[in-house]
């Protein structure tokens, strides 16, 4: 897929010209993510739009990620500033926090995972079903951060597949709210599959 | 331009510290008078005393530990009731040392006593060891660890310090019997030492995993030594039952479930498993380590000023007491004090965090229960609070907001009327969660009586702060020996009956309050003028204006970051009132720039050993209830 440049600030499908929706105005240009802009076709008295069906499906996949958060220390914290009411991930559809790996298609590791956790990690990330995606929140959890020690993975790369790297120690609630942003654009145009 | 007039335009002409001197204890000669009359009064032949500590400290013959401990407990005098810590530090040149001199022969490898040599100048300590009674060969036996036992009384509000010297492979009989609280210290001691504590019931690894080999916190070990836990090495936990409930024959089948460590009512990475009869519980075990992020070893490889981030993330809820303490203990070893307004500050934030840490505890612990609209409601003040401290450092969570000697920078000038603007709109959050459940049938039926602990169980795991308070032990650190100036503030240490839930969320509730109390007083005071950092260029960094402009203080800045802060050779021990107990720190320092030992006295650590003493016989939608409500921190369980 072409590596195009998304803006994520509004619907993922953007009327770019022509009247209000209703009747007789539905003609006009959108651009679905990873394909050029193209005309809304009329058929048989209704709207279509045509396109794959893996467009839609990672359209529909972005928008509504579950993120099980495998927390264990103070990133932990943070996810959950950004899940409650102040910041509130609700806004972008990230807010059904799933604890069973069988419900969830997004693993956020907020935390250091030390070698004692290491197979615990595995055998989760192993459970969830595909496909799934993991962001990899705060220093430890991307490098073992300044934990340089005898109990403590040096990055959870060691072990699990990484989608996101969030820097920060622990990263921002709006830090680790814009890594999910960054990975809805990057299921949408396709790019993730796994 | 502020932080040119934070040091003095003339040069400074204090007196320089040298790693050379010992550490002399404010409190040394009531300390040692203290300890004389205890050693008088017990007649014990084991015990000999350590002076010039920070506290009565005595050295004791391993095979008299026990005999000591239970006299020190059950002496109606004393009344040593409460085992507040118990640890190891590793000396090996003193071992080596030892048998480079002694008359032993070259060849051989066993070590013996050496019963006319006096104990060896050892590290960290300047003191002699003065014979109170004749002692036995073993009280003056070479060893290299020191096994440090710290009780407390709560009658006399006093500490006492015991220490036992064991060599490489030597055994130590087990405190078990006397304290319950030393079961997990021992283990602990185990794990990193190697030190065996015979008759121990189930002396096995704590923090690190099956697969780990050695003992870490020995000076020997390589910090960054890994060794990798394959699921195939995971060992199978199979909890005791209860033999109260050993021979109940019930209808039901009894099943074994684990909750965790990825569990969503564990919060964090805490491990039970549980035997089940029916819906009961007759059996828990728990496993923990899977948060040890090195914290001890960690500090031993830094210098005293890095050390302060890894404070931080021990209670990450409430970051700034941890901060404090640390450095209070630094202070207290280097023998400053930091100026008044960063004390001030200091104070303040940590009352803020505290409550920042209680709404985690009351929060998280009624989403447990269903009361999912309080989580979303409280977490509108937290936020606030953190606000506050990002505006005052720039980090929100974690912020390392202080320094060895103060503070890292100023406040912003609007602090008092922020945090004012925070006292006020707190006490509404605080009474809307109160109304909406107190008398709410549901969330009563699942706390008043469930998971109680007595005052005397609790005393003896070593409980403190609110999960002690709420057994009716109105033990407060600031109360008890105050520091940044408590004694100073109108505040009372709530207390509640029965030491169940329902108390310990009543004693948050109200300890919440209380602070807000003396906030309102530390507010009404105004800040006081002046610098927030001590002017002592051994200590903390000139401002960089003066180091580009005078070569003094680019010498003292090029020292200070060169050759770091360097403390007088000696031990010392401080304690704060943390959001979940006393926190203490204990220092050893050899005289150079990194710490030699620094052992945090996590407060969660002995609560949680309680844990299934406390939900034996209840069901685990209580055992889940009560788990939130002892707010245990993983970063501070597993250091």
């Amino acid at each position: 897929m072409p590596n195009q440049p998304y803006d994520s600030s509004g619907s993922i499908i953007q009327r770019k010209r022509g009247g209000p929706p209703g009747e007789g105005a539905e003609k006009g240009l959108i651009t679905l993510p990873g394909e050029s802009e193209r005309e809304i076709e009329d058929l048989a008295g209704g709207t279509y739009l045509t396109t794959t069906v893996d467009t839609m499906v990672n359209w529909a996949r972005g928008n509504s990620l579950w993120p099980l958060p495998f927390g264990t220390a103070c990133c932990a914290i943070e996810f959950m500033s950004m899940v409650s009411s102040h910041y509130d991930i609700a806004r972008f559809g990230a807010e059904v926090v799933r604890f069973s790996p069988r419900q969830a298609d997004l693993m956020i590791v907020a935390g250091t995972i030390v070698d004692k956790m290491s197979p615990v990690l595995k055998k989760i990330y192993e459970q969830m079903p595909e496909p799934r995606y993991v962001i990899a929140m705060g220093a430890c959890a991307t490098s073992g951060g300044f934990y340089r020690a005898y109990h403590v993975v040096q990055g959870i790369d060691e072990i699990i597949p990484v989608d996101m790297w969030v820097p920060g120690c622990p990263p921002t609630p709006d830090g680790l709210m814009y890594s999910i942003l960054k990975l809805k654009e990057k299921i949408q145009r396709g790019e993730i599959r796994r | 331009m502020s932080t040119l007039t934070k040091f003095s335009a003339i040069p400074y002409t204090g007196p320089a510290p040298t790693n050379r001197e010992p550490y002399v204890a404010v409190d040394g000669p009531a300390a040692d008078a203290r300890g004389a009359a205890i050693a008088a009064a017990l007649q014990h032949p084991g015990m000999s005393q350590e002076l010039g500590q920070d506290m009565p400290s005595f050295i004791v013959g391993k095979e008299h530990i026990v005999d000591v401990l239970r006299a020190l407990k059950e002496s109606s005098e004393f009344a040593f009731t409460m085992p507040l810590d118990l640890f190891g530090v590793d000396y090996p040149k003193r071992e080596s040392r030892e048998s480079g001199v002694g008359s032993r022969s070259e060849t051989g490898g066993l070590r013996t006593p050496t019963p006319d040599t006096p104990p060896p100048a050892r590290v960290g300590s300047r003191s002699e060891t003065t014979d109170l009674e004749t002692p036995t060969p073993d009280t003056r036996h070479p060893g290299r660890f020191d096994v440090i036992y710290q009780l407390y009384s709560l009658k006399n509000n006093e500490r006492i310090r015991l220490k036992v010297r064991v060599a490489d492979g030597e055994s130590v009989p087990t405190g078990t019997g006397v304290f319950k609280g030393l079961d997990w210290y021992e283990r602990e001691v185990f794990d990193m030492y190697g030190v065996i504590f015979d008759d121990h019931p189930n002396l096995r690894r704590i923090l690190t995993h099956e697969a780990f080999q050695g003992h870490a916190l020995r000076k020997d070990y390589d910090p960054a030594q890994r060794w990798l836990l394959t699921e195939n090495d995971v060992a199978r936990i199979i909890p005791k039952i209860d033999p109260r409930f050993e021979n109940v024959d019930t209808d039901y089948e009894r099943v074994t479930l684990n909750l965790g460590p990825s569990h969503p009512a564990t919060h964090g990475t805490l491990r039970i498993v549980v035997t089940l009869d029916g819906e009961t519980i007759i059996g828990a075990d728990q496993e923990i380590g899977y948060l040890h992020r090195c914290f001890e070893k960690m500090s031993e490889t830094h210098t005293y000023q890095q050390v302060i981030p890894y404070t931080d993330r021990l209670n990450y809820c409430s970051a700034i007491i941890n901060n404090v303490g640390y450095c209070m203990a630094v202070e207290k070893l280097l023998g400053i004090t930091a100026p008044a307004r960063a004390q001030h500050i200091r104070l303040m934030l940590c009352e803020f965090m505290r409550i920042a840490d209680h709404l985690v505890c009351i929060g998280t612990n009624l989403v447990d229960m269903g009361a999912l609209t309080n989580f979303w409601y409280l977490f509108q003040p937290r936020e606030e609070i953190y606000g506050l401290i990002e505006a005052c450092c720039g980090a929100r969570l974690l912020p390392s907001y202080t320094r060895i000697g103060g503070l890292a920078v100023d406040v912003p000038p609007d602090f008092l009327a922020k945090s004012q603007r925070l006292v006020d709109m707190m006490p509404k959050f605080i009474n809307d969660v109160e109304k909406l459940v107190d008398r709410n049938k549901i969330f009563l039926d699942r706390v008043v009586g469930v998971a109680p602990i007595s005052a005397e169980d609790a005393i003896n795991f070593g409980f403190t702060g609110p999960c002690l308070r709420a057994c009716g032990v109105p033990y407060d650190v600031r109360k008890a020996s105050p520091y940044l100036g408590y004694e100073t503030y109108d505040f009372d240490v709530p207390i509640a009956e029965g030491g169940d839930t329902y108390a310990r969320f009543l004693v948050r509730m109200e300890e919440m309050r209380q602070s807000l109390k003396i906030l309102q007083q530390a507010i009404d005071r105004g800040l006081p003028e002046g610098p927030v950092i001590v002017d002592n260029p051994y200590v903390a960094l000139p401002p960089k204006a003066k180091v580009y402009n005078e070569m003094e203080s680019l010498i003292y800045h090029f020292k200070l970051i060169m050759h770091g802060i360097q403390p007088p050779v000696g031990e010392t021990y401080f304690q704060v009132e943390g959001g979940n107990g006393e926190l203490g720190f204990y220092l050893v320092s050899d005289g150079t720039k990194n710490p030699y030992r620094v052992r945090c006295r996590p407060p969660c650590f002995q609560i949680y050993s309680a844990f299934p003493e406390m939900i034996m016989g209840q069901t685990i939608p209580d055992a889940i209830a009560a788990l939130g409500s002892l707010n245990i921190i993983a970063g501070e369980l597993d250091h």
